[in-house]
């Protein structure tokens, strides 16, 4: 029934930037934004035509029952694409997961074959989780407007694509409309600079900048990561970082489009092609910020100071490099997220045991972070007291993975190999944490019982959790390296 | 959805900061098809400690939830504002809210509105200490108003007339037709369609 708010009713701009900025000069962002422009008018928020919509199981039966209840139907089921992750049960099939969940995925099948929208259902050759099969597709492309009723659809903005999370009532309006009013967010630029240290990753880079800015800096922007660490990254790094744009609080997460992002997307299924292809590459080389374009706020990120980051706290801003100690409690929120992790200020973090090591989840489970873990563990065994398992972020890059052996590294070293999957970094499915264990994981978020009612989960890289496997504890990775 | 003008109520002091949506509706009741039935879930796993706020039951009946900065964070689960309205809540004043579960808050009707930090925790501190103390948030007027203050709040004034409208936002969208289908004749050939 409205629009999309602004967090900052007024938004206060940098005082000089009309001046200092020529009209023409543009942030990535405000291209993005200015390009899906369907219709403007004072005191209105902005109307944006959406590329692609992406639904899954859980967010989506309410807002096509508002549908149907409505008398309406999808305007664009060719822009619209679901996939069934949350729910899937990693191993079993459709079968091993509970009533209720059945029922999710067989109402997502319903609505889709009644409306004409494409659907990966469980046990498809291209199911998988909603943010890696888009990019795999080469659906994810530069300069496209991509919303999702998931939080991390973020990801998508490693592109250069604008692309945010949105909630039930808003994925209805884009069933019937296509479009959703939104209130024109700031520009903040990060600008991370340098080359990684050795065993530090694009994981790392986030959550070290997540652990400076706080878990609501971000809020009411749209961010820009740039320099030349974000240019070395690949598309998958990319995608760690913009993926956990929403765990400092941001709106969306980008990075600007290069001769990565296409060598990523060329002869991708949905890729343009031929004479579309260099009309598309023109277009999206015009997207890159202005030279003389002016960010409401930056931010600059030393990245060869980094070192390997895990979390000890119950949201993602409570982080420190595995180097370093359990911190003596600043606030109420310390307190009470040392308590529920069980831990005591002054603990070496290193000395942490851990009970499960989770690889997986729509931040960390793409080829390349499965080669990345791979090579920790290659010779070695999970340490007896350790339960660990891989769940490969789509049915693709598990075949991907099986194609050059890395399942076998990983059954070899004792890892439960699974299908594709949200998995245990939200628990809905039958992955589960016990109440009291602890788990090195590579997922997005630590808040309490995310992973499972009582469970403790330490955020970190591919790498790292692969180490914590080995070893039963927290251990810095560059140790195994 | 049924116009908001003002919510006069009890008010329940959820003293923390960054509650994130897996404590306000956590994942196992994600589970529904509908929009309602999600009240008695609400902070279901902080509900299990006795002293938990919302199990004291001299706030049984509150209407008005004041918090902390950056509530609301984490997930797009629009559950989080199905299960606080469902619970009784028809307003929450905090210092900041998480942007996705702000945007929410007003699809499902709930007034979320923002005061600064101090003004908040009087809020805090006065329903911690005279639970039967009532407050009215006044969209018409922008106030949160108690027996003997008044704290000014701004908000979108689209927002802001959408919910006293109660207006039907898909209704409001599809008055555009004309625009929207000029702007899908624009669109470039090369953007990608999935069949």
């Amino acid at each position: 029934m409205k629009p999309t708010p602004s967090p900052h009713p007024d938004p206060p701009r940098v005082a000089g930037r009309s001046k200092t900025q020529s009209q023409e000069s543009k942030t990535l962002g405000q291209k993005l934004w200015d390009s899906h422009v369907v219709r403007t008018a004072p005191g209105e928020p902005d109307l944006l035509y959406v590329d692609l919509h992406l639904v899954h199981e859980v967010t989506s039966p309410q807002a096509f029952e508002g549908l149907r209840l409505a008398g309406r139907h999808v305007r664009r089921p060719d822009l619209t694409l679901a996939t069934m992750d949350h729910n899937v049960p990693t191993r079993g099939g459709a079968r091993a997961a509970d009533e209720l969940s059945r029922k999710q995925m067989d109402v997502l099948a319903e609505n889709c074959r009644r409306e004409g929208i494409p659907l990966h259902q469980i046990g498809s050759r291209r199911q998988g989780i909603v943010h890696v099969i888009g990019p795999e597709l080469g659906l994810t492309q530069p300069g496209m407007l991509i919303v999702c009723g998931d939080s991390h659809t973020s990801t998508h903005g490693a592109f250069g694509a604008l692309a945010f999370g949105i909630g039930t009532s808003e994925v209805e309006l884009v069933l019937a409309t296509q479009c959703l009013p939104q209130t024109r967010a700031r520009d903040l630029a990060v600008t991370v600079e340098g080359e990684l240290p050795l065993g530090v990753t694009a994981k790392d880079v986030v959550l070290g900048l997540i652990g400076r800015t706080g878990i609501s800096f971000g809020q009411g922007h749209l961010v820009e990561y740039r320099g030349s660490t974000m240019r070395g990254l690949s598309m998958e790094g990319r995608m760690t970082v913009c993926n956990m744009s929403i765990e400092w609080g941001a709106k969306a997460g980008m990075v600007s489009p290069d001769d990565t992002t296409f060598a990523y997307l060329e002869r991708r299924p949905h890729a343009p092609r031929g004479g579309a292809w260099d009309a598309a590459i023109d277009y999206w080389r015009s997207l890159a910020t202005d030279a003389d374009a002016v960010f409401d706020h930056e931010i600059q990120l030393d990245a060869t100071k980094l070192e390997p980051h895990v979390t000890w706290g119950t949201n993602p801003g409570q982080v420190a490099p595995v180097t370093g100690r359990v911190p003596e409690p600043l606030t109420d929120t310390d307190v009470r997220a040392l308590r529920y992790m069980d831990l005591r200020p002054g603990t070496a973090l290193a000395d942490i045991a851990i009970d499960r090591v989770f690889i997986g989840s729509c931040t960390n489970a793409r080829l390349e972070d499965l080669r990345a873990a791979s090579k920790v563990i290659a010779g070695k065994h999970v340490h007896p007291k350790v339960r660990a398992m891989v769940v490969p972020g789509s049915a693709t890059v598990k075949r991907a993975a099986e194609d050059e052996g890395l399942d076998a590294i990983f059954k070899a070293a004792g890892f439960e190999w699974r299908n594709a999957g949200c998995s245990m970094c939200l628990g809905m499915n039958p992955d589960i944490l016990a109440p009291g264990e602890r788990c090195a994981s590579t997922s997005n978020r630590n808040f309490e019982g995310r992973q499972g009612a009582g469970g403790r989960t330490h955020l970190m890289s591919p790498p790292m959790a692969a180490a914590a496997a080995v070893t039963g504890h927290l251990v810095d990775v560059r140790e195994l390296l | 959805m049924e116009a908001v003008k003002r919510v006069t109520g009890r008010m329940l002091p959820l003293d923390r900061a960054d509650v994130d949506t897996d404590q306000i509706i956590p994942k196992q009741f994600l589970k529904r098809i509908e929009r309602t039935g999600f009240g008695p879930f609400l902070f279901y796993d902080w509900r299990q400690a006795e002293d938990f706020v919302l199990n004291r039951p001299e706030h049984d009946g509150a209407s008005v939830m004041v918090t902390g900065a950056n509530f609301g964070c984490g997930s797009s689960r629009e559950h989080a504002p199905w299960a606080i309205r469902d619970a009784g809540f028809r307003a929450i004043v905090a210092p900041t809210f998480a942007d996705i579960f702000k945007a929410n808050c007003y699809k499902t009707g709930l007034l979320a509105v923002t005061l600064p930090e101090s003004q908040v925790r009087h809020l805090i501190d006065l329903a911690s200490e005279d639970p039967a103390a009532e407050v009215t948030v006044d969209l018409v007027t922008q106030e949160v108003r108690g027996d003997w203050f008044a704290y000014r709040f701004e908000i979108d004034a689209f927002v802001r007339e959408c919910l006293l409208g109660g207006l039907d936002e898909i209704g409001l969208v599809e008055r555009h037709q004309s625009s929207i289908s000029a702007f899908e004749g624009r669109r470039a050939a090369f953007l990608p369609a999935v069949k």
